[in-house]
């Protein structure tokens, strides 16, 4: 498995071809980007900011993936988050999974984002059209964490 | 020493980034952190009577009554929004 936080861009050919090369046990890759999108709650979004835990942002997400190797067969994993200053349609984060069979690569994908979003500790701030405002967590994104327990 | 961090909103409405304490009967969990931390200063204590405050000791995210000891970094920080 492999975990970056970065504030460059990435390049989904070059992690396809990651979790590809010399992987020919596995015959599913499926692939989830999450990208800067112009709305948010009926306001007009400029730009986003995120900030994480150094430290424990890694210690979360590596909880996160041996948790989702003990409950699928899965092969490889890689998760990328993004931090610091993300206009308009940049991607923010990507996790790839790769399995002998597409289910257990589609569970374990969505279980990752699932936890990510109420476990790793990122937050983020928008720049909206009236100002900066940092985002409330939301409860639907708890209620579908716990869908897993 | 105890070294407690502070993230995002909560960083920004206490205009602190960190402190430190140092370790005795008053630091030995959680939640006796949040009440000196208001104690000494009584403006915060709004904010950390917030329910929905988030806490963490060494990377590991715990509850109120978890216990802290010397050497120990604390954050408190708000509910988490990435992805």
């Amino acid at each position: 498995m492999s975990i970056s936080i970065q504030t460059q861009d990435f390049n989904l050919a070059d992690e396809v071809a990651y979790l590809e090369q010399d992987n020919a046990i596995d015959g599913a890759v499926v692939t989830f980007t999450g990208r800067v999108r112009d709305n948010n709650l009926g306001l007009k979004v400029s730009g986003l900011y995120l900030e994480h835990y150094p430290g424990m942002t890694e210690r979360s997400l590596e909880k996160i993936l041996e948790s989702a190797h003990s409950r699928w067969d899965i092969g490889r994993v890689r998760v990328i988050h993004r931090i610091g200053q993300l206009n308009l349609g940049e991607q923010i984060v990507f996790v790839g999974v790769t399995s002998k069979h597409r289910q257990d690569a589609f569970a374990a994908a969505e279980f990752i984002m699932d936890y990510l979003k109420v476990q790793a500790p990122f937050w983020k701030k928008e720049l909206t059209e009236q100002g900066e405002k940092w985002l409330d967590a939301r409860h639907s994104d708890t209620s579908k964490a716990q869908q897993w327990d | 020493m105890i070294k407690v961090v502070f993230f995002a909103a909560l960083r920004e409405q206490l205009n602190c980034a960190g402190l430190e304490l140092s370790a005795d009967e008053n630091t030995d969990s959680i939640a006796k952190i949040k009440q000196l931390l208001v104690e000494q200063n009584p403006n915060w204590q709004q904010t950390f009577s917030n329910a929905s405050l988030l806490s963490a000791v060494n990377h590991e995210m715990v509850d109120g009554s978890h216990p802290v000891k010397s050497g120990d970094e604390v954050a408190f920080f708000p509910p988490v929004t990435g992805g």
